[in-house]
Formats: C-alpha cells, structure tokens, sequence
C-alpha cells in the first residue's frame, strides 16, 4: 500500500520536481553570470578591464552581489500599497521563471512538451508587464509610475509585431506549428533565419524592446526617471526584478534562437558535433551569442527618444510584420510548399 | 491517481475564479478589483486547460490578460477613482444592477436547462475535444468554413469600432514640428556642414 503510494504519487512528483530543478539552476547560474558578462562586455567595448578584484578574473562578483543584497535592509515607502509592493517583485522572477517550461533543450527534452508551446510562451511573456506596472503603482511615488507606464505601452506595442512575426513561423512550420520541438524539427537543413532573415532582424530587436534592454530602456532611463519602476525597491526586492529581467534576456535569447536559430540543432553535420548530447551544448552556444548581442547593442547604441520608439514599433515593424505574414502564406500556398 | 489531482486542480482553480470574481466587486481599491479581475481571467483560463481546450485558454491569457486588462489598468490608475467615489452610486444603480444580474442569471439557468424544457435538443455539448483532429485546427475549421461570414463581419465591427476612436480623438495641431527621418537621413555633408577659412581678426562675416 505505502510502496503503492510512493511508486504512483510520490516518485512521479520527485521526478517532476528534479527535471525542473534541472532546467531552473542553469537558468539562475545563467542570470548571474549574465550580470557579470554585461560588466565586462561594456568594459571591453569602453577600454576598460571590469570587475577583476573578487575572485580570478572577477567570477566570484556575482556571488559578492547577491551575499551584499541579501544582507541589504527591506525598505518600504511611505504610502505604499504593502502587498502589491511586495507581489509585483516575485511575480516578475515567478514569471520569467514559468516561461522556461516549454523551452526544447534537446530533441527529447522539455520540462513540458505541450501542443500550443509557442502560444504558452507567448501568454507568459505577455504577463510580465503586470509585475512592472504594479511596482510602479504600489511604489506610490512620481518616478516609478512614469516607469511604469512607458514600459506597459512599450511592451503592449511590440507584442503585437511579435506575434505576427510567431504566426509567419508557425506557417511556415505547418500542421502542429506551435508545439516548439516541431518549430525546430522544421528547421532540419535551413534555419528559419535564412529565408525570414528581415523577420529575424525585427523579431531581436522587439525583444530588445520588450525586455526594456538599450537602446529601448526607456522606462528606466536613469536621467530622466532615476531607475524607473524599481526606484523605490531595496534588498531581495530589487534583486528578484533583477533576477526577472536578466532571465528574461535569457528566455528571449533562447525564444529567437528556437525560433530561427534551429534550437538544439547542430549547425555542422558530422563527427560527433551531430550527437544528441551536444544538443544541449549547441542551445546554451547560440543563446549565449544572441545574449551577448544584446550587451553588444548597449554598449553601442544610443537611448530613443519615446516618440521614435513608437514610431519604430507601429509604423515600422507592425506594417513590415504583416506583409511577410501575407508574402510567407502567399508563398507558402502558391508554390504549394 | 490523475483523476484526484485533476479534480482538486479544478476546484482549485473554480474556487480561485469565483472568489477573485466576488473581490472585483466587493473591493475598496479601483485599482485591486482590475488585479481580481486578471486573477479571475486566468484562473478561468486554467480551467479552460483543465478541459481540453489549450487553445481557447491561451488567446483567453494573451488577448484578455496581456492587453485587454492591461488598457484596464492604466485607465483605472490614472482616474485615481477614490473609496467615496467608487460607492456614490450603489444607492442609485442597485436596484438596476440587482436586476441586470437577476435577468443574467435566469438566462443563464435557461441556457444550461434548455434541454430540460425541449428534449428534442440535442445536449448541450461539453467536450471540446473533437475526434480526430486538435482543438486548434477544430476552430479553425468552424470558424474559416461553417461561419466564415460571421467571423469575417465580427471583424468588421471591431474595425468600424477602431476608426470611429481615431476619429473621435484625432485633432490636427498647427504648429507641431514634425520628425521626417527619411528627411535626416537624405542630408548630405554638403548640406550640413561648410568649411570655412577664418582669418584672425575678422569674423565669418
């Protein structure tokens, strides 16, 4: 009876619980390292060496950060709305967190392989904007708001290019389209970057948009707004939103690349690069070279103006969107691929 | 085993969707009951997922939950809709809004009963789960073939809604500088900047 139990109940949650745990510790030891390769990147774009003093080559700097934040004091604002305050914080790491779950990793692993992969992916990440605009409105002050607001009509914009651009490779992919092994199955032989190169330009730099990254940091932008939404958050508050938003580079990394970069795919055809256990290695490759674009890009490109920003976002890139919608269902349907 | 855990994640989330609904009108803050309200949405998202229908549950999340409630929200915390505010009226609109919602009620009672007053029905049909094919392509097919005219005019409606906004909030401005970027782009070193020899003493006159 009890070994019944154990067998049918409790294995079965173990088990769930350690293929997440699977996925979720690279993540964080990604997020913190992220932090790090954004420091020494922009100090290698500005002739600088970096952080170098914890630890050989400063490897130990992330771990100095977390240790320091923990230990900093929780401070709440005056006027604040206590919970929300405190949820908004959580609900963006929980979030950016959540979205890993459909991520391919290899051709037989995902934490889940669900049919509408891509649907789900797109639903999480269209949630994050809450965690934002609750910490701008909980923080009950001027700068946080504004933050706020332009980061939640930023985000809302360049979802909707996104999705467009989701829909032409869901066409392209054909009948069972959103499930995201699918998607990189399809790309066997041609990455999806190749034929839908424009699409695949658009698509990182609205990631760049919706991750509120250089240069569309708007909603943070420190000379005008201070910090923006987390302005008035300390300690593990501020590194949770930390924590969220590095994770978030990752997952739309790790989106464009399973989207048009062939996922786990090898990009060379013999030896052993073509194994399965190199799938793994292919994946955190080509997340890591879109990851280290988007510190590329801070360190180069100067801050939009917010008009320009939208601009970019409605009367570019949604019209662009939409006629390769059209042009790829065109091409798709009249040469009967 | 699954059949437990499926039944205590569906009360779960029923119990969720219902309370979350009673807050979004019972709460004091404008700004809470939009929170509830995003609850409700998903939970009642998670039920949809529950049943079979992943699809309808996602657009329920991206459509409602991504943008939607999002609009909501925004409009919500700039009205700054105060305690007093908020409940000036339940005096003067309770007894419509009993009403309204008694009248809901009944249709819905009718509705979920109608089988009972008409046998010759058939059964309302609870099983989203078509045979044969996916949920996804199920939809698509009712909606591109059986009632394409509807979808396409529903559409319509939506794009008549669209313009009449534009044009309710449109107003042209004199004196607006406008940013031309092809315009930026086009000037040419000639145009922009001009060598000049200044001779000491003397201006660039």
């Amino acid at each position: 009876m009890i070994m019944d139990l154990l067998l049918n109940t409790v294995w079965p949650a173990v088990k769930i619980l350690l293929t997440i745990l699977v996925v979720v510790v690279p993540v964080i030891l990604g997020v913190a390292y992220m932090t790090l390769a954004e420091r020494k990147v922009i100090a290698a774009a500005q002739f600088r060496h970096g952080p170098n003093v914890v630890g050989p080559f400063g490897v130990l700097q992330p771990w100095a950060d977390a240790l320091k934040l923990m230990f900093k004091e929780v401070i709440l604002p005056a006027g604040a709305n206590k919970v929300v305050f405190f949820l908004a914080p959580m609900l963006t790491f929980a979030l950016a967190m959540l979205a890993w779950a459909v991520i391919p990793i290899t051709e037989n692993f995902a934490i889940a392989d669900i049919n509408l992969g891509l649907l789900y992916l797109f639903a999480i990440s269209s949630l994050g904007v809450y965690g934002i605009i609750m910490s701008g409105w909980a923080s009950n002050s001027k700068y946080p708001f504004l933050g706020a607001l332009r980061s939640a009509a930023q985000m809302v914009s360049y979802e909707v290019s996104m999705g467009l651009i989701i829909i032409t490779v869901v066409i392209t992919v054909g009948a069972g389209g959103f499930n995201l092994g699918n998607i990189v199955e399809a790309q066997k032989g041609l990455w999806f970057a190749i034929p839908h190169f424009p699409m695949f330009v658009v698509f990182f730099i609205s990631a760049l948009a919706e991750t509120n990254r250089a240069p569309f940091d708007l909603p943070e932008g420190e000379s005008e707004l201070v910090a923006g939404y987390f302005l008035e958050y300390s300690s593990m508050q501020f590194a949770l939103f930390f924590l969220g938003e590095y994770a978030n580079i990752l997952l739309m990394s790790a989106m464009t690349v399973v989207l048009f970069l062939g996922g786990y795919l090898s990009p060379f055809g013999f030896w052993f690069l073509d194994d399965v256990w190199m799938q793994p290695i292919w994946f955190v490759l080509k997340t890591s070279l879109i990851a280290f674009v988007f510190l590329w890009v801070r360190a180069t490109v100067p801050r939009y103006r917010y008009d320009q920003l939208m601009r970019l976002g409605w009367k570019v890139f949604l019209p662009l969107s939409l006629f390769w919608v059209v042009l790829t269902a065109g091409v798709i349907v009249g040469f009967g691929l | 085993m699954a059949e437990i855990i499926t039944g205590l994640a569906f009360y779960l989330f029923a119990a969720a969707t219902i309370a979350s609904a009673l807050m979004v009108v019972t709460s004091r803050n404008a700004v809470h009951s939009v929170l509830f309200l995003i609850l409700a949405f998903f939970s009642a998202s998670a039920l949809f997922v529950l049943r079979g229908a992943e699809f309808v549950a996602m657009i329920l999340v991206i459509v409602y939950v991504g943008a939607v409630a999002v609009l909501f929200l925004f409009v919500v915390m700039m009205l700054h809709v105060g305690e007093n505010r908020l409940f000036q009226g339940v005096k003067r609109f309770g007894v419509v809004g009993v009403l309204v919602g008694l009248a809901v009620l009944a249709e819905l009672v009718l509705v979920v009963t109608t089988r009972a007053f008409r046998p010759e029905n058939p059964a309302p049909a609870t099983n989203p789960q078509p045979e044969g094919v996916n949920v996804t392509e199920a939809l698509g097919q009712i909606l591109y073939t059986d009632y394409f005219l509807l979808f396409q005019m529903s559409g319509l409606v939506l794009l008549v809604a669209m313009i009449g906004a534009i044009t309710l909030t449109l107003r042209s401005r004199d004196g607006v500088k406008r940013q031309s970027i092809p315009q930026q782009i086009e000037r040419s070193r000639q145009e922009a900047v001009a060598l000049r020899k200044v001779e000491s003493g003397k201006g660039i006159g």
